[in-house]
């Protein structure tokens, strides 16, 4: 695996330090270990998908990240900024961290330009015009700039959950996490989302997904992350890691994932 | 060619829309549906029917037909002899200064009336949309001055009237208008505080809404009105008006504390985090998403509190402040006037309907406006 692990590292983009390191991460929920000794480093461009079975920790993970969920034990730096109590350090690792949620989130009594332009005005401190054409552009970007004036309970769970991805990218982040930003969709709405994130990826953008989508990992992942009761278990290209599974564990996940589709 | 035969058949073979039959819609639909569905409803109809007419004549009659209006100085035998027929509202006509007014001196009456004015117009001017920018805090502001500037006088040539002297509508308008502005944005605090996730703050607020919720208003009235002197040092003395105020206050806010956190724990997680996420400040998430949202749902409960306060500023009688209830009550207890509590009753409790009236419509619109996202 370690192998994997370099060859990998040396492929992505050099030098550069990691967007991202997870250092021996360890969280416990009360009693129950829902992290274990978890450790990662995303280089600055890379794309990486992260999947495993309910419960694994996926989620936990990257909301570490950006610290919605606090560890007890390990390291985690951000573009080479640690995450602690300190707080000046948590608003500019939330400012480069963008993160579209499974339940889009969006904020219902604003409409999308609020919802897209709010974080900027406020957290970047950006005049409202500048705010409003930068939402625009983004909107346009996910393709639905015409609901720009409307609420977001008035469209559907895939233009919700492209606002939402919208309005991440509004704050511009460097990093966009996705906690399974499609589980939540039908069917006919998947792909819109997803290819609003293969474009996304295009552009280069540093992005940790969890995801079951397995078209997309192959499309665009360099790296899948499989993880299983708290810990990383496989890590690998798509290809690779998906045509020859090294553990009984990720067997067992990926024929029951090529079940369910 | 053939496609057009196609279209025009599927043309015909769909439905027309027609409009519903004439039994089930508008007026005759409902009566029928409500009042007349069968021979059971159709006897209770007509028989509640029968008695709300019969009292309802009654009523016109001894309300307006056989009423007396005015009574040349104070000779109520022509009400007397009227009694149970017909309403003396000479009572109104003889005493609505005193209801509206109390004690404050005759000459100067148009100092609380030019205030009950203001107070109007300050609730109109809140109401619009139109004018909820930061600019109304200082309306807010500046009329309450002019309110108080305006009652105890003692500037401009207005003669000074010392508060005991003040009394009235214009008594449960201050008391009201000053109780619910400060106790909104401190049950608002409060309700934060309760969800902090510091302990001394969170306790510090629990025991607030706990011991207030714990004790009658009246006993909160009796201490504020005589234990609280006992403890304040020899010479300095706090207006009567203005401790039954603060005492009106805390106890609103805890009320109201607990219907703003109400709103505050309907909010899902996922409002927070996605706040969180974007990196927005704690105040900035509360003031933007948290407290928008969490208001707009409690609209109903808190107004349901706002009207039961502004009733309960009545209580105040028992610390000897003449509110409007109490100067009703007053009015008649001149022996030429004594027995015509009805009529008196029957104002006051007019005017209270009408505001309290006028704040229910009012938050009907301002939920149905204020939610309008949620309906689609
Ligand atoms: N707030 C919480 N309190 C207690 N236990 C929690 C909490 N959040 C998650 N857990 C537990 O931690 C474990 C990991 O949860 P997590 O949400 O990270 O899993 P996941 O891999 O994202 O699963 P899924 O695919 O269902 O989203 C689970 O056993 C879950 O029950
Ligand atoms: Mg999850």
């Amino acid at each position: 695996m370690s192998e994997t692990l370099d060859h990998i590292a040396s492929a992505a983009r050099t030098d550069a330090p990691p967007a991202i390191l997870l250092d021996k991460v360890n969280k416990w929920y009360g009693a129950l270990h829902v992290l274990r000794d978890v450790s990662l480093s995303v280089a600055l461009g890379e794309r990486v998908v992260v999947c495993g079975p309910s419960g694994s920790g996926k989620s936990t993970m990257i909301r570490c990240i950006n610290r919605l969920e606090t560890h007890q034990e390990g390291k985690i730096q951000v573009n080479g900024i640690e995450l602690s109590d300190d707080l000046k350090a948590l608003d500019d690792i939330r400012r480069e961290v963008g993160m579209v949620f499974q339940s889009f989130n969006l904020f219902p009594h604003l409409t999308i330009l609020e919802n897209c332009t709010l974080a900027p005005i406020w957290v970047r401190r950006m005049p409202k015009k500048e705010a409003e054409e930068l939402a625009m552009h983004y909107l346009t970007r996910v393709r639905i700039p015409e609901q720009a004036k409307k609420y977001p309970g008035q469209l559907s769970g895939g233009q919700q959950q492209r606002v939402a991805i919208a309005r991440a990218l509004c704050m511009k982040p460097k990093i966009m996490l996705f906690d399974e930003p499609t589980s939540a969709l039908d069917p006919e709405m998947i792909k819109e989302v997803l290819d609003t994130m293969v474009s996304l990826a295009e552009t280069g953008m540093t992005m940790i997904c969890v995801t079951h989508e397995m078209g997309f990992a192959r499309q665009v992942a360099d790296r899948v992350v499989f993880m299983d009761r708290g810990e990383i278990v496989e890590v690998g290209a798509p290809n690779h890691l998906f045509e020859n599974p090294q553990t009984e564990r990720l067997k067992t996940f990926l024929s029951q994932i090529l079940r369910g589709h | 060619m053939s496609d057009i035969t196609l279209n025009a058949s599927a043309k015909v073979a769909e439905a027309v829309p027609r409009s519903a039959p004439i039994s089930q819609v508008g007026f005759v639909g409902w009566l029928r549906t409500n009042l007349f569905s069968g021979w059971l409803s159709t006897a209770v109809t007509l028989a509640l029917g029968y008695l709300i007419i019969r009292w309802a004549i009654g009523f016109v009659d001894w309300a307006i037909i056989n009423a007396v209006w005015s009574v040349p100085n104070n000779q109520t035998q022509a009400c007397r002899d009227l009694r149970g027929t017909g309403a003396c509202w000479a009572v109104v006509t003889e005493k609505h200064r005193f209801i509206l007014f109390g004690t404050y001196p005759y000459e100067e009456h148009w100092r609380p009336a030019l205030c009950i004015a203001l107070f109007v117009g300050l609730y109109i001017v809140s109401a619009m949309r139109r004018f909820w920018r930061k600019e109304l805090a200082l309306i807010w502001v500046g009329v309450l001055t002019l309110i108080g500037v305006l009652m105890w006088g003692g500037v401009l040539g207005m003669p000074y009237v010392p508060q005991e002297r003040w009394g009235g509508l214009v008594i449960t308008l201050i008391l009201a208008t000053f109780g619910l502005a400060l106790a909104f944005p401190l049950a608002v605090l409060v309700a934060l505080g309760r969800r902090s996730k510091l302990p001394a703050i969170k306790a510090l607020c629990v025991i607030y809404v706990e011991l207030i919720r714990g004790v009658p208003l009246i006993s909160l009235l009796f201490m504020a009105s005589v234990m609280f002197p006992l403890f304040l040092p020899e010479g300095m003395n706090i207006d009567k008006l203005l401790r039954a105020q603060i005492a009106i206050i805390l106890f609103a806010g805890a009320y109201l504390a607990e219907v703003v956190r109400g709103g505050l724990q309907s909010l899902s997680r996922g409002q927070y985090e996605a706040a969180d996420a974007l990196g927005l400040s704690y105040w900035q998430k509360t003031g933007f998403i948290i407290l928008p949202q969490a208001l707009r749902l409690v609209i109903p409960p808190l107004v349901n509190t706002f009207i039961g306060f502004f009733k309960d500023t009545s209580l105040v009688l028992i610390i000897g402040i003449f509110d409007l209830l109490t100067a009703g009550k007053t009015a008649i207890i001149e022996p030429a006037w004594q027995g015509f509590g009805i009529e008196v009753y029957l104002t006051v409790g007019a005017i209270y309907f009408i505001f309290c009236f006028a704040m229910s419509k009012y938050s009907q619109s301002l939920e149905a406006e204020l939610n309008r996202h949620r309906r689609h």
